[in-house]
């Protein structure tokens, strides 16, 4: 890989026709690959990269049936916070915040990490109560959490309405002052490229049709361009998971939603943090383009249409101008939605299935942007190692059966 | 200078004896009634209007409509302010007040523009590959860059204006009243079908007046017996200023009718400003027309760079010259039309550069015939002017698309360009429609949808007005348009048109508000970024406020050529909604303010709202929380209210408990399916507690439910409950069990009900009824009896929350605040004290019973709850199963028990965190939280409920809770602090 340095940098800048190399190859898939990851957004790519990177696995392919990073990796909200409830939680989603903290030099591709605060509003007093509740467990868990009355959420977000004369007051609001946003795009490519860079093969335009499964081993896959042979074989696909996991005779316990954003056009900077309310379910920031990037829950119905329901965006508008009536005449700029794959618990499934060679990452649902590094480093581990890291040992398809479940309801609500 | 210099003497559709009065960047203007304000500025010779968004370089006026990329201004200024609004779009008031955005001190001398002087170092897809030393060094650039970002300013305050949001149902929707729209109504109307035309403009008549000034091309009176004929029929709806703007399934579109803009701050005030249409039609007409493209050429973004069609709206609708001298570059026919509405106005066409080796088309000829200078096979190649245009360089260009012969420069002070048309399919594909690439025309036209959806006119690919009004009325009628003649005129594409200087740097735009210049284009293709969407990202192609309308095929056709693929192969991105920006409260109509969620009311708020009680919101409730006396702090008045309720009596509004009547002979059924434990037994007349869990065996809601008859019971649910519960029971019914005859009602607003409880609770209800027996044992605990009570007729159950002898007292709803008051006025013998849900808290938390939702959290089975003895053995329920799973028979999981602080006085935080040891350091063990926690009068000490791994296996142990600065101690005790043995409730 030919490393981006502020020396090339200005040595193109005073090139009229500046060279830069290709960020990836586009090989045609061979025959043969040892690990086969079906699903090429960011969290596909992720493990890719470590596997490559950290257990020396040579021969990868990934499988992608559009453009890689064009699922819910570049259609997310892109905020990243690891103050969940639970340890396990905690755990997993600190340790993927601590590598995206040093993830553009890792990856020599700047993906934009930008630390700039998330509120989660408190509406009532059981908000507050749970509000108390969860600051004090992440604190104990050793990460950033504080909590702000209402004149601390208003120093931390000026143009916020804090009056008492509203539908859902503001009562007070937690802090992770670490959690913040990053370009989606950029992670996407940071790691197709570095996952490039040492040899992996990312197949674009190659659907899976079909999965070859002998006596319970998976053998290979049926693609749009072709059998492929795999030892291993990792599915990667948010919100079609289920369609795969079929392909091999797995039902799984996801239910796929629409989830809907959309951007205001681009204004001068107003809003600094990143600032969430599951109470009156919105969500929202400010990009380094001066959009405002903003989401709401999901539409009811299962579906894998990437659309969903204008009355949801209806909805979300009444709440945001409630926090902020002064963004009543900005104009609503672009809106599309993403197909998230959604656990009964509200926590991803990251581990091994019945069937040998066959791993599943997927569940992350609403919520997973924030999870990409982590989530691609423990999968890496579980797939080379073929047994579970301690950090998504939890994680298992077997605990909707065992019934030990990690329910992250109360934080997923809207969970992003 | 005289007022409007460029204003021609007659002609336009504008009123000149209606002169207004306008601002711009602070200079007094003129223009009349009827323009715009992009038309306005050329009228007086305002060009640079804008600046771009990344290199700030000068822009113009490009277009006349909704595709402008370059013409963004802020419109006034305070609460009233509206950033980045298209000059083109704006119609002209008397007052308006409008300024460049994205510039600074002015657009004329704009610091920003430091950077165009330094645009090589800031090519596309640069921010990805630097900023990254040292580690965390973005942080510290981000906040310069930042500094750059946005165009326009948010408004300063809440929204002054109100909005509307309101349905449409009709046969047809017709969306463009250009010929083909009119057309289409007009037919669609004769056959009685209710019909809907919508249009972005003011007036009907598309772009019928942009290019004729008599504003009628079929040289009869057809555009205005049309819209007659239209306005006659009561079948038919016109809106005007109603831009149709996003397509859903199922033949649902919105549309954003702006009902005051064009009158500005002055609009009658009984209007909103603007109305949401959400429209459901069974079929639709797509008569939207077609936008046209720019030319891809050198420094092709000066001011005074225009569209060439746009240029002939502003001299035929609007009577405004955009220049004096001009020089017109075209690939196709239709830019002839253009010079020739010019000329004939008296604008001087220095020469028309024709891509086209061979030029084809009526127009071209008539223009050769009128002695236009036509250089057939020839582009302009650059142009030169710092904020206004001055001259462009031209050349020949040979069938491959390489400059010939030399390059010659003409001064000018206007270019009209036009790289032909593109079909304005965003809706149709939108719709789910498929696109085709027709190579005569250069464009994308639609192609089959997935939905009941009609194409007709310039948005078909049709050029001819009488073409596209036969098309209009196939359409009208339901047919699919024929396909018309093709037409003689071709385009020849050349994307981009190459430089005159190969071996320099040449920045040849194709998203002018985003400086996405060919070159750009190349690079991302030369590094990987070859999938049109990857493109977009990565350039920023077509992602700013006019989402690419004009560049978009442009750069798919310069991405084609980097590639080496035909165009087709490289496809479109995603026509997103909206088509054009939709205002925030436009979306959100009336639903702000205190109508953001509705505000549900007790009977008894006024009472309560009178007495001064702080409220808290449970669900969309206003639920009284307590009732402070004078100076009294929260802590004071809870601690009156429970003691009142422990020693004589108090009341409660219970109103709000979810409240469903179950009917039907499978009720008990029902019943034992929904709740944990049995129903049959239960008699008519007597009350059960139950309990409802998830599929995954946690608790779900609990309540009373009251057998009233032996096919109907009255189920109470929480209040923050009772529409989920509704629903999930609801559910179950129809989905699963559609053979069990139950019926449900929800009750909840129809009853008014108070709790009365306290040791004085029986003799007051004794002297309040006549006909109920309320003696311990003719009306015994969880029993229920009908009667009067005060003389209402009411239902009396004898239940209790807060461990006291307690009758909850339902009243239809109407009399509620009359037994409120009643009740009250039972004292003073008695002292009835209304209490809050705090101190009901309190009171249930002595007892140990636990509220959903605060003991509960989804995560917890009636086990973990020690409520084993509600889980009936004999029959089968909701949950049941899971509760059997490994993992919910793990000793260790978190349980119901109750901590007693060393501290007496200490009342511990409730959500705080319990250790089985010191605090070591992070990350430590937790083994549980503190789920309740209050002052408790009665026992005149601290009391708390938690959940802790092992529950009261760990009885008598102590644990540690990290509070702020210091750690308390606390004993796991026995949850029920208060009558363990329930003396007092069944007394
Ligand atoms: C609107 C929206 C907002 C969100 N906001 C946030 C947020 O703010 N913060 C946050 O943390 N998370 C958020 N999320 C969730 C987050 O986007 C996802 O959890 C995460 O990006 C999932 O990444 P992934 O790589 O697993 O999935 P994806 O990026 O969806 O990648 C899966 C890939 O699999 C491919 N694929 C599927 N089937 C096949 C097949 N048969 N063959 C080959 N390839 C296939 C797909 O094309 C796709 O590219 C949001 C999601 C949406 C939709």
């Amino acid at each position: 890989m030919t490393r981006y340095s502020i020396f090339r940098l200005a040595r193109n800048a005073l090139a009229y026709r500046p060279n830069w190399p290709r960020a990836w190859r586009s090989p045609d898939p061979r025959p043969a690959y040892d690990v086969v990851i079906v699903g090429g957004g960011g969290h596909g790519l992720a493990t890719a990269y470590y596997l490559a990177k950290e257990h020396g696995v040579s021969n990868i392919a990934v499988l992608e049936k559009g453009w890689l990073g064009g699922g819910n990796t570049g259609r997310n909200t892109t905020i990243i916070r690891s103050n969940y409830l639970w340890d396990e939680s905690a755990h997993l989603y600190e340790k993927a915040l601590q590598l995206y903290e040093g993830l553009s030099r890792e990856l020599n591709f700047n993906i934009m990490l930008s630390q700039r605060g998330v509120l989660n509003l408190a509406h009532n007093e059981h908000d507050l109560k749970e509000m108390s509740r969860r600051v004090r467990a992440i604190r104990l868990n050793g990460i950033d959490s504080e909590m702000l009355d209402p004149q601390g959420v208003k120093a931390e977000v000026p143009v916020i309405n804090i009056s008492r004369q509203v539908r859902y007051p503001i009562l007070g609001a937690s802090l992770q002052r670490r959690g913040g946003v990053a370009r989606h795009d950029a992670v996407a490519w940071g790691f197709a490229r570095a996952a490039d860079a040492r040899g992996v093969d990312i197949v674009q335009n190659c659907e899976v049709t079909g999965l070859d499964v002998v006596n319970s081993r998976v053998r290979g896959l049926r693609t749009s361009r072709g059998t492929i042979a795999a030892r291993k074989v990792g599915l990667v696909a948010a919100g079609h998971s289920s369609v795969l996991a079929a392909m091999a005779g797995l039902r799984l316990p996801i239910e796929s939603h629409p989830l809907q954003a959309m951007v205001s056009e681009p204004i001068k900077p107003v809003l600094n943090s990143v600032v969430m309310s599951n109470t009156v379910h919105v969500y929202l920031s400010q990009s380094d383009k001066g959009e405002l990037v903003i989401g709401a829950g999901i539409d009811g119905y299962n579906s894998y249409a990437q659309r969903g329901s204008f009355q949801i965006i209806e909805g979300q508008m009444g709440a945001l101008l409630e926090l902020f009536p002064s963004f009543s005449r900005l104009r609503m700029l672009r809106q599309w939605g993403g197909i998230v794959d959604v656990c009964p618990d509200a926590s991803p499934i990251v581990g091994k299935t019945p069937v040998e060679g066959l791993y599943i990452n997927c569940g992350w649902g609403t919520g997973g942007f924030k999870a990409t590094p982590g989530s691609g480093w423990a999968f890496a581990h579980t797939i080379a190692q073929d047994r579970p890291h301690a950090l998504n040992a939890p994680f298992t398809l077997e605990r909707f059966s065992t019934g030990a479940l990690i329910d992250e309801h109360g934080a997923a609500a809207v969970a992003h | 200078m005289t007022s409007q210099p460029y204003r021609l003497a007659e002609g336009g559709v504008i009123d000149r004896t209606r002169p207004l009065t306008f601002s711009f960047n602070g200079r007094r203007l003129t223009g009349y009634s009827g323009d715009t304000l992009a038309s306005a500025l050329l009228a007086n010779g305002v060009h640079l209007v804008g600046r771009s968004f990344k290199y700030h370089r000068p822009r113009g006026i490009l277009t006349a409509g909704t595709e402008e990329p370059n013409a963004l201004v802020q419109l006034e200024a305070g609460n009233r302010s509206i950033p980045n609004l298209r000059a083109t779009r704006i119609e002209l008031y008397n007052g308006l007040s409008a300024a460049s955005v994205n510039c600074w001190p002015g657009v004329r001398f704009d610091a920003g523009a430091l950077i165009d002087a330094v645009h090589r170092l800031v090519p596309a897809g640069f921010y990805y590959k630097t900023f990254m030393w040292p580690q965390g060094g973005w942080h510290v650039y981000e906040r310069l860059i930042r500094r750059m970002a946005g165009m326009g300013r948010a408004p300063e305050g809440a929204d002054p204006d109100r909005y509307e949001r309101t349905n449409a149902h009709c046969d047809v929707l017709i969306i463009g009243a250009g010929p083909a729209g009119l057309a289409a109504a007009v037919t669609a109307g004769r056959s009685g079908a209710s019909v809907i035309l919508a249009d972005e403009r003011g007036q009907p008549g598309g772009s019928l007046p942009d290019v004729a000034s008599d504003g009628d091309v079929t040289g009869t009176s057809w555009l205005g017996d049309t819209i007659a004929e239209l306005q006659s029929m009561t079948n038919v709806r016109m809106f005007t200023r109603t831009t149709v703007t996003g397509y859903f399934d199922h033949n649902f579109l919105i549309a954003v009718e702006r009902v005051t803009d064009h009158l500005g701050p002055g609009a009658p005030a009984h209007l909103p400003r603007q109305r949401l249409w959400r429209i459901r039609t069974s079929r639709v007409v797509l008569a939207t027309g077609a936008l046209e493209r720019p030319l891809v050429f050198a420094n092709n973004d000066r001011p005074g760079v225009m569209l060439a069609g746009s240029a002939r709206a502003y001299v035929n609708r609007f009577a405004v010259l955009p220049g004096r001298r001009a020089v017109v570059v075209t690939n196709n026919d239709s830019a002839y039309e253009a010079a020739l509405d010019l000329h004939r106005n008296g604008v001087e066409i220095a020469a028309v550069a024709d891509l086209r080796a061979v030029p084809v088309g009526p127009a071209a000829e008539a223009a050769a015939a009128a002695g236009l200078n036509i250089l057939r096979g020839h582009a302009v190649v650059d142009t030169n002017g710092r904020r206004r245009v001055q001259a462009v360089h031209v050349a020949g260009i040979g069938l491959d698309g390489s400059l010939t012969g030399p390059v010659r420069a003409l001064h000018c002070d206007l270019v009209l360009m036009s790289g032909g048309w593109s079909p304005a399919v965003h809706l149709f594909s939108q719709s789910g429609g498929k696109l085709r690439y027709d190579e005569m025309l250069g464009a994308f036209l639609p192609d089959g949808s997935r939905q009941h959806v009609l194409c007709a006119g310039a948005m078909n690919g049709v050029a001819e007005t009488a073409s596209c009004i036969v098309q209009g009325q196939d359409a009208g009628k339901g047919d699919v348009p024929a396909a018309s003649e093709p037409t003689a005129s071709t385009v020849d594409a050349h994307w981009p048109i190459p430089a005159r200087n190969r071996s320099g740097e040449v920045r040849q735009f194709v998203d002018f508000q985003n400086d996405v210049t060919a070159a750009d284009i190349s690079l991302a293709v030369s590094e990987g970024y070859q999938s049109v969407e990857h493109l977009k990202r990565y350039t920023t192609l077509g992602m700013g406020t006019d989402q690419g309308k004009t560049g978009n095929v442009p750069g798919i056709a310069i991405l084609a050529g980097s590639l080496g693929v035909p165009l087709p192969a490289v496809g479109t991105t995603t026509f997103r909604p909206p088509y054009d920006p939709v205002t925030f409260g436009a979306i959100a109509g009336r639903d702000v303010g205190p109508l953001a969620d509705p505000v549900r009311q007790t009977p008894m708020h006024a009472w309560h709202a009178e007495t001064g009680a702080v409220f808290e919101d449970v669900g969309q409730w206003k639920r009284p929380f307590y009732y402070p006396l004078a100076s009294e702090t929260k802590h004071d008045a809870v601690a009156r209210e429970c003691m009142a309720v422990r020693r004589a009596a108090g009341i409660m509004d219970a109103t709000t408990l979810g409240k469903i009547v179950l009917s039907g002979p499978d009720a008990v059924r029902f019943l034992n399916r929904v709740y944990t434990n049995a129903w049959g037994g239960l008699e008519v007349g007597r009350c059960r507690y139950g309990l409802m869990l998830g599929e995954d065996g946690m608790v779900l809601d609990d309540g009373v439910t009251a057998r009233l008859a032996e096919d109907r019971f009255l189920m109470t649910t929480t209040t923050g409950n009772a529409s989920r519960v509704l629903a999930w029971l609801e559910e179950w019914l129809q989905t699963e069990w559609p053979e069990l005859d139950v019926y449900l009602t929800s009750v909840t607003e129809q009853f008014a009900t108070v709790a009365l409880a306290g040791p004085k609770a029986r003799a007051i209800l004794t002297g309040l009824t006549s006909d109920i027996d309320v003696s311990a044992e003719a009306f015994p605990f969880m029993s229920w009896r009908g009667g009067h009570v005060a003389g209402f007729p009411a239902r009396v159950f004898r239940i209790s929350y807060s461990g006291e002898l307690a009758y909850e007292i339902s009243v239809p709803a109407r009399h509620g605040l009359e037994l409120w008051a009643v009740l009250l006025r039972s004292g003073p013998d008695y002292a009835v004290t209304p209490f809050g849900t705090e101190a009901m808290h309190v009171l249930r938390a002595e007892k140990g019973y636990l509220m959903v939702g605060q003991e509960t959290d989804g995560t917890v089975t009636p086990i973990d709850l020690g409520m084993q003895w509600i889980l009936s053995t004999k029959k089968d329920f909701i949950g049941r199963r899971s509760l059997a799973r490994s993992a919910m028979l793990d000793p260790l999981r978190k349980r119901l028990v109750g901590l007693r602080t060393e501290d007496p006085e200490l009342v511990l935080p409730e959500g705080a965190q319990i250790l089985p040891t010191a605090p070591s350091g992070p990350p430590e063990t937790m083994i549980g939280h503190v789920t309740s926690s209050y002052w408790s009068g009665a026992l005149r000490r601290s009391i708390a409920l938690a959940l802790v791994k092992g529950g009261r296996d760990r009885e008598s142990a102590t644990v540690h809770v990290p509070l702020e600065g210091r750690t308390a101690r606390a004993e796991i005790c026995d949850p029920r602090f208060y009558d363990p043995e329930g003396l007092r409730l069944h007394g």
